[in-house]
């Protein structure tokens, strides 16, 4: 399991750039984002090296931040890989949230966040399916 | 109990007869001395003798902010400038302000009727009043503390802003009633509990909030986080500043202080006065004010009279919170709304900040209505399908207040603008 910090961004210019600025100087560095939009705002997604700093600068700067959890799970780097893993909470009948990938320095192996409905179950179908969830250990090494 | 029993408690007859006979003179000094009434009076031939009842308030034309407008800076005197001693203005977020002259009577006046208010609250001789309506211009700032100094309760002129000051004030000094904006002492009291300043450390009985239209939500969040019981004061600078009626601990109506302000209530579309309890525009007439006497000014703001004895004691009349103002309300899709009931429905949502914006448009022939609240980090969520129910939430919230489907937008937060004197709530860029 990890967490994952997400921060509210109005449908403004340059929101997304602030709030990736703020994050730089308090140089905190950035492991995977996505971006979540609707037509009037978004939802900025990150995994980020020190969770404690990011939220503080940021939320000094005035933004809305919020902890959550996600699965972080290695996928083989291969045609089908996604989709073996995928089939593993979709046999187990568990809603997928959102989803999104790692930059992995591994030349066989992608990364995916994961946000389920049911964490605590999605870790066990996992688990009983030998998926690899990744420690927070092993993420600071990506 | 009171601060002036006789003038608070006066049976019918002998305020009818006080109010007539005080009409009357006003009348006659705004004749004689007023270019402008003069000649409002003489266009449709009517003398300050022909008063001969209270009734006839009805025959002398209305007042208007735009005449006061016509008359600036101090066009309206009745006196030579050497009696005036003081000069407030409005904030003039709506044109060129208007101006009031206020002698010494007119500041002694002022001052009773605050005091009179500060009673109602439970003030003391030794109480401690911090007063953080802003000093200047405005007139909050010194009216309360006009009638502090009346009353001879301690007051510290703190003036609006500097939060950290605010808070370390009602702690070191032990503050007994605070006195400002009903905005700025709900943000006040979002501050102390930010602050980690447990409700024990402060002292803060009551605090007196007006200035600006508020809602019972409001008040609630105000009495919970800062202790106290709250009292809703009106007011305004056109017929001398805060202080015209205030609530007692009844909080059931404000006591308008009707030995000096003669109210009225009319349809504000066809100027026709309605009875006690029908809602329609306050329409206010001085009866002691010597500097600027007003006759028949439209207030503009919406509320109603009630005329029974309250259960305090008090047989002053009473005005209904006021529910919006003549001139803010908007109709939407054909359907009368007020900011208020937004703000109304709004409070009812956990989590929410009561800063908004409601933006009218009218893209098409159909109008739009768009609701930009304050995200939190208690709205917030990391799934965009949970915003969805946030913001589904608000809107039937806004649904069931005021019948009307709006958009409902996230901003976020600080970004909407909020106030120590008036907020603006509304854009409206339809051009009707």
């Amino acid at each position: 399991m990890a967490v994952q910090i997400s921060v509210f961004i109005e449908n403004k210019e340059g929101r997304i750039k602030k709030a990736i600025d703020t994050l730089a100087k308090a140089d905190v560095n950035i492991r995977a984002l996505s971006v979540g939009d609707t037509t009037k705002y978004g939802i900025l997604r990150l995994i980020v090296s020190d969770n404690e700093k990011a939220t503080k600068a940021l939320e000094d700067d005035g933004f809305i931040v919020k902890e959550s959890e996600v699965i972080v799970v290695s996928v083989p780097d291969k045609p089908n890989g996604l989709n073996t893993t995928l089939a593993i909470l979709d046999d187990a009948d568990i809603n997928l949230e959102y989803i999104y990938a790692f930059v992995s320095s591994q030349p066989e192996e992608a990364i995916v966040a994961i946000k389920v409905e049911n964490t605590e179950k999605a870790i066990e179908v996992f688990e009983a399916n030998d998926a690899k969830i990744l420690t927070e250990e092993e993420l600071e090494k990506i | 109990m009171f601060w002036n029993e006789k003038a608070e408690c006066m049976t019918k007859e002998e305020k009818e007869e006080l109010q007539l006979k005080r009409l009357q003179e006003t009348v006659r000094i705004a004749y004689e001395n007023v270019e402008f009434y003069k000649k409002r009076f003489d266009e449709i031939g009517l003398k300050p003798e022909d008063i001969k009842t209270l009734e006839d308030i009805e025959k002398i034309p209305f007042t208007t902010k735009s005449d006061l407008r016509e008359a600036y800076p101090l066009g309206l005197l009745a006196v030579p400038r050497d009696e005036i001693v003081e000069i407030h203005a409005s904030s003039g977020t709506t044109g060129k302000p208007t101006v009031t002259g206020y002698t010494q009577n007119d500041l002694d006046v002022w001052g009773e009727c605050i005091a009179r208010g500060l009673k109602m609250a439970g003030a003391e001789k030794d109480y401690i009043i911090q007063n953080a309506y802003g000093y200047g211009l405005f007139t909050g700032g010194f009216g309360i503390h006009h009638g502090g100094n009346k009353m001879g309760a301690i007051t510290i002129p703190i003036s609006a802003g500097n939060t950290q000051r605010q808070l370390d004030t009602m702690v070191d000094f032990q503050s007994d009633i605070l006195t400002c904006t009903p905005s700025y002492a709900m943000y006040l009291g979002e501050s102390r509990e930010k602050a980690g300043i447990p409700i024990e450390d402060i002292n803060l009985k009551a605090g007196i909030h007006g200035a600006e239209m508020w809602t019972d939500e409001m008040r609630k969040r105000i009495e919970a986080s800062l202790g106290i019981k709250t009292y809703n004061i009106y007011g305004l600078t056109e017929v001398m500043g805060p202080g015209v009626a205030q609530e007692c601990g009844e909080q059931n109506g404000m006591h308008l202080q009707d030995d000096h302000f003669y109210p009225e209530i009319i349809n504000s579309e066809t100027g026709e006065t309605l009875d006690y309890g029908e809602k329609g525009e306050l329409v206010l007439t001085s009866l002691t004010k010597t500097g600027m006497p007003i006759l028949r000014f439209r207030t503009k703001d919406l509320t109603s009279l009630i005329a029974d004895k309250c259960e305090c004691g008090r047989t002053t009349v009473r005005m209904t919170r006021i529910t919006g103002r003549s001139d803010d309300m908007l109709k939407i899709k054909g359907v009368m709304v007020f900011p208020s009931q937004i703000e109304k429905a709004l409070l009812k949502i956990e989590g929410i900040s009561p800063n908004y914006l409601i933006h009218v448009t009218r893209p098409d022939i159909l109008d739009e209505v768009e609701v930009k609240v304050e995200a939190s980090k208690e709205l917030f969520s990391d799934e965009i399908k949970e915003m969805e129910i946030v913001e589904k939430q608000i809107q039937a919230s806004i649904r069931s207040e005021t019948g009307l489907r709006v958009d409902v937008t996230l901003c976020e937060p600080e970004t909407l603008p909020r106030s120590e004197g008036k907020a603006v709530r509304v854009i409206d860029e339809r051009n009707l």
